[in-house]
């Protein structure tokens, strides 16, 4: 801006005015049109600004005052007992931050061993790679998918340990932010191929297949997933043989496997229904079976169509997870509100709140930054 | 596409099948519900005890900072692992919720529930289980602010009371509103830190729970003395680990591992001079307790040595209290020995 | 996949009337293929509930729908109708199903209007406005919506005590105990002056509808507001007026522990209700945006070209053309809203997920328990579902 507007007010030559472009006036371009165009166009608009700018600097003012100026950062342990007089003292003025320096390995991690800590924590960095990996559109190949199976796995192995001279750790010790990554990324990765062939059946011609697809969406999609995840927590053992049973954690995740399959369904109808006829009848000109035209000619289109709505509802379902809080699995959130049961730390509850927030956000807003640019991207050609 | 990339495609298929079948298949596991002395001997094959604990509740079952659970009932886990595996290591701590735990039981998931649950008739009956000792006899109270000014329970028309759902607490409390003619709004909140929040913020006048809890709770608090435990106690609550309906051995095991605590209290042994007493002392019943003679541990089907064990690194029910209980402001009250004129009273072992 | 690489030629054949007994037959593999699907799944359904009947029969688990007539003791905090824990299961049911449709209803009706504002908001030419409304809604929309009550929730409980509560205007106090307001003693007249209320606005509606219809024969505009007006204000006031004029104000007061009489708006459907308002904004807000902004430009260029206002260019052209493309994605936010209001359970609000949760407690009976919550959700999606249909299909473009 600086340097239009000391362009525009450098004297000049005539004949270069006369044949370079006529630059604009200074109030039309720097700042102070823009500002008037854009905060001061009208009264209302003027009255609008000033009264939000208040109130956002008060505010911001007040939030600053309470996570910085007044807040705590740590406070003393004598004998493994926290000492938060000092916390306490403070009366809501300022945020008392030890609790979470204090307890950040235990929303973390949860109940994993403590001295195998890192094991989780790598199995966080590798659903971070994995996401950044699939994130990129030159890995959107068929490998892709052994990427994630070969990822999964490792992630299941570093977990459970048991070979490799790593010691075992049932899934009931597993907790915090890796069970919030585990619960959504398995999630997705299972209910995804379920997805495409509920997507298929419910195109299908044939009525019965047709019927069964439809009544599976709808009523999963027309119940919360909370009343799935109390299915799994308290009526699921009693669908099983005597003797039989399966870990809460891995019911909890087939609970949310079924619903999510149920919403990808439906977003995978959409890009098989956008796909254009010509595409169906190609295939079947070309003499192709069924699986052939689907698996090589209708879902390549169709999946590559979908990729931003898929990524939307990866969101969902990730902050969705958190409702496993409810049926007592130690997801992130979880984790977090058993940190603030100790004695000691009741009645912190905000500052943990606005740190789990911050995790989620800090997921959730990556990830749907990406797909709001994806979805630029691909609609680049509609763009006229 | 070429046939290589068919190949592909199917590999990809199969794998996922695959890892779809092999997943709950690798969690299951042989743990018989109902059957006779089918518990003992699938948890002695598994090598691991699962056990059903609170997911929070200051001093009876916690995680902390570390992950490690800890607590009152957490120790009767710890018990049964070292009676059975002389190894403490080996439980699988299965948090429960509130309305999750009676499933989880009758499922097998886990094989004993000491989560303060309270032994009532229909839960022993219609809900399949059984309640083979009682480690905390408790009665529900009331807390209230003392800013309130209120000094009992009949005072408090018109109040409103903080409840936790689906547990014993909230009929008691209706039955005794109902018989008192006293009206009150509930609020009801099922995670408990969620609810006593809610009392501590001022949302209830009362807070009602068993009067275990309540002092918990006061003792956590920054100024205790602002807080009153009212006198009334308006029912009988007691808790005690819970296992399936139908297995008797296992019952008598976590019954005798019980009385052995609290035998142990009684007779003065305790996890520092434990061994000493198994080699010195001359009472008969310390003897058989401690398995030097009388084979009363074979009995139980663990070997006669599971009483020094346990209460070495247990310790004997006293010590445990004070370890957990007495430190969040609990007395012992109706859990003191039946010699100091409480009700925990071992059965002879003979 | 196995037997598609018969001679092409075959599928590209005319359509036969009967099925031949081969698997290049499109037919058989059709009847093959549904037989197969259709017996793996009933096969599961088959083990599934052999099993859990087996399990409650060992485990002496009661099955059945008596205890609805059982005696439920469970007290309940806010109820629609009369209840006290006296009263059967069946009934403290029934209460938590009002007090889900009561926060869903509200709900969508705050979250249209509010997502609405928002949306508008986005798109305005003031900069500072449309940047907080774009931060609202991303900031909303990625956190859970969970973790917001509960944020709500404890924020609320940091209001003042009842003795020490704010009273910004006479006979409204808001503290911990929640917001409460002043109310009239409800009478008969009131009942048939909301009754009078109905009737004007129906009749209005008819009325309209006629007057568009002659409008539409003629060209004349009608003038319908003044009916309008008369109907829907005049008609109750004068029932309300005719039955003596009742009216006596219930002002909420401290007396003992709590404030007596007055509307209560409590902490906890508050908070429900503030968390799912705001979420559900968000996402309302961009649908709303993204329903204007499907609107060609060219068509508010054209409206203002034939000399309409702006405001009846809003509403006679832009309006409906962006409903077109809101309905359906509102509808499933509607639905949304609503399943999410199962999360009351959370924060103490006590909806149908509560009571039955808390019955299915009570009497060990899960299946039936959680059976009550599905049906619940299901009846009212399909509601929402059907009427949203209805609504769509009426504003649906009719192509000729």
């Amino acid at each position: 801006m600086a340097e239009i507007a000391a362009e525009a007010s450098a004297p000049r030559p005539l004949q270069d005015a006369v044949i370079g472009p006529r630059r604009p006036p200074l109030l039309a371009v720097g700042p102070v049109a823009w500002a008037k165009t854009n905060l001061f166009s009208s009264w209302l608009s003027t009255a609008v600004t000033l009264a939000l700018g208040y109130l956002i600097i008060r505010w911001a003012m007040g939030f600053i005052d309470w996570a910085f100026v007044n807040a705590i950062w740590s406070v003393p342990v004598t004998n493994g007992q926290a000492q938060t007089q000092a916390c306490r003292a403070l009366n809501g003025t300022g945020a008392c931050w030890a609790v979470v320096t204090e307890k950040h390995r235990f929303m973390l991690f949860g109940t994993y061993p403590y001295e195998e800590h890192w094991r989780p924590a790598l199995c966080v960095l590798l659903f971070i790679g994995l996401y950044i990996v699939s994130a990129m559109r030159r890995f959107w190949r068929k490998e892709l998918a052994l990427i994630w199976i070969g990822t999964l796995a490792l992630i299941g192995l570093l977990m459970w340990g048991g070979v490799f001279g790593l010691s075992y750790v049932p899934q009931e010790r597993w907790g915090g932010l890796v069970i919030t990554l585990i619960l959504s990324t398995f999630g997705i990765a299972l209910a995804f191929p379920l997805s495409i062939l509920v997507a298929l059946g419910r195109r299908s011609r044939l009525p019965a297949i047709k019927t069964l697809c439809i009544l599976y969406v709808e009523l999963i999609r027309g119940v919360p997933l909370i009343s799935l995840l109390f299915m799994a927590s308290v009526m699921f053992p009693l669908f099983l043989p005597e003797g039989i049973n399966i870990d809460k954690l891995l019911r909890a995740q087939v609970a949310i496997i079924l619903f999510a399959a149920a919403y990808l369904a439906e977003v995978v109808r959409g890009g098989l229904q956008a796909l254009p006829r010509g595409q169906y009848e190609a295939a079947d000109a070309l003499g192709l079976g069924f699986w052939q035209k689907t698996g090589f000619i209708i879902l390549p289109q169709a999946l590559r169509l979908v990729i931003p709505p898929l990524v939307n509802t990866f969101i969902g379902m990730f902050k969705d997870t958190s409702l496993v809080l409810i049926i007592g699995i130690f997801d992130l959130l979880t984790a977090g509100k058993t940190a603030i049961v100790e004695p000691a730390w009741q009645g912190f509850g905000i500052e943990i709140y606005v740190t789990i927030g911050l995790i989620y956000f800090i997921f959730c807003f990556a990830m749907s930054r990406y797909s709001q640019g994806l979805e630029a991207e691909l609609n680049q050609h509609r763009v006229r | 596409m070429t046939p290589m990339r068919l190949a592909t495609l199917r590999t990809l298929g199969a794998a996922f099948l695959a890892g779809a079948v092999a997943a709950p298949a690798m969690a299951q596991q042989p743990a018989p519900a109902g059957g006779a002395a089918a518990t003992m001997d699938a948890v002695k094959s598994r090598g691991t005890l699962s056990c059903g604990v609170n997911t929070g509740l200051a001093g009876f079952a916690q995680p902390d900072s570390q992950g490690r659970w800890t607590g009152f009932d957490v120790d009767y886990c710890r018990a049964l692992a070292v009676a059975l595996f002389n190894d403490q290591s080996k439980i699988r701590y299965v948090p429960t919720t509130a309305q999750g735990r009676f499933t989880a039981l009758q499922s097998g998931e886990i094989d004993v529930l000491p989560r303060n649950t309270t032994a009532t008739l229909s839960r022993d009956t219609s809900l399949g289980l059984d309640f083979p000792a009682v480690n905390f006899y408790d009665g529900q109270g009331f807390m209230v602010k003392a800013s309130l000014g209120v000094s009992s329970a009949k005072e408090l028309n018109g109040a409103t009371v903080c409840v936790q759902p689906g547990t014993t607490t909230e009929q008691n409390l209706t039955d005794w509103a109902r018989a008192n003619s006293i009206q009150f709004t509930p609020v009801v909140i099922e995670r408990l830190e969620e609810l006593v929040s809610a009392y501590v913020a001022g949302r209830c006048d009362a807070y009602t729970t068993d009067v275990s809890g309540l002092a918990a709770t006061r003792s956590a608090q920054p100024q205790p003395a602002e807080h009153v435990i009212l006198p009334e106690v308006i029912s009988k609550e007691p808790l005690g680990p819970a296992v399936r309906h139908g297995d008797q051995r296992w019952s008598d095991l976590v019954r005798w591992t019980h009385y052995l605590l609290v035998g142990a209290e009684e007779f003065g042994i305790t996890s520092a001079n434990v061994e000493q007493a198994a080699a010195n002392d001359a009472r008969p019943e310390v003897q058989r307790m401690l398995g030097k003679n009388g084979g009363l541990g074979a009995m139980l089907g663990v070997d006669d040595a599971w009483g020094v064990r346990v209460i070495k690194a247990i310790g004997n029910y006293g010590e445990m209290f004070d370890r957990h209980l007495k430190p969040i402001g609990i007395q012992r009250g109706p859990n003191a020995q039946w010699t100091q004129g409480g009700q925990q009273y071992a059965q002879p072992f003979r | 996949m196995s037997d598609t690489a018969a001679d092409p030629r075959l599928l590209r054949a005319p359509p036969k009337k009967g099925i031949r007994l081969s698997w290049a037959d499109e037919k058989l593999r059709g009847i093959v293929w549904q037989v197969l699907v259709v017996g793996v799944v009933v096969s599961i359904l088959w083990w599934l509930v052999s099993n859990t009947s087996h399990n409650l029969e060992v485990r002496r688990i009661a099955t059945g729908w008596g205890f609805l007539s059982r005696e439920a003791g469970l007290p309940i905090g806010e109820h629609v109708i009369d209840y006290n824990p006296t009263n059967t299961y069946a009934r403290a049911l029934l209460v938590g199903v009002l007090n889900t449709l009561k926060v869903a209803v509200i709900g969508i009706l705050l979250a249209t209007v509010f997502g609405t504002l928002i949306g508008i908001a986005r798109l305005s030419k003031n900069w500072l406005l449309s940047r907080i409304a774009a931060t609202y809604i991303e900031v909303i929309r990625d956190l859970p919506l969970l973790l917001q009550l509960l944020f709500w929730y404890a924020i609320l409980q940091g209001l003042p005590a009842p003795r020490q509560s704010l009273n910004p205007v006479t006979g409204v106090f808001l503290s911990n105990r929640g917001l409460k307001l002043p109310w009239i003693q409800w009478q008969d007249a009131h009942s048939f002056a909301l009754l009078g209320l109905v009737a004007g606005i129906v009749a209005t509606i008819f009325y309209a509808r006629a007057a568009r219809a002659k409008q539409m024969a003629d060209g004349q505009p009608r003038k319908v507001w003044p009916l309008a007006l008369g109907l829907i204000l005049g008609l109750p006031l004068l029932i309300w007026a005719g039955l003596g004029a009742p009216f006596a104000g219930d002002i909420p007061a401290l007396r003992g522990f709590n404030f007596q009489g007055g509307l209560t708006i409590t902490p906890e459907y508050f908070a429900l209700l503030l968390g799912l308002v705001m979420y559900t904004a968000a996402f309302i807000a961009e649908i709303v945006r993204a329903g204007i902004q499907s609107v060609a430009r060219g068509q508010w260029e054209a409206a203002e070209a034939l000399g309409l206002q702006r405001g009846r260019i809003m509403r006679l052209i832009v309006l409906p053309q962006a409903l077109r493309v809101i309905i359906p994605p509102m509808t499933s936010q509607y639905l949304n809203l609503t399943k999410n209001s199962s999360l009351a359970v959370a924060i103490g609000y006590q909806d149908i997920v509560s009571i039955s949760n808390t019955t299915l407690n009570q009497t060990g009976q899960a299946i039936e328990g959680i059976a009550i919550i599905m049906a619940v959700y299901l009846s009212i999606s399909l509601s929402i579902s059907l009427f949203m249909n209805w609504y769509n299909a009426r504003i649906a473009l009719v192509e000729r």
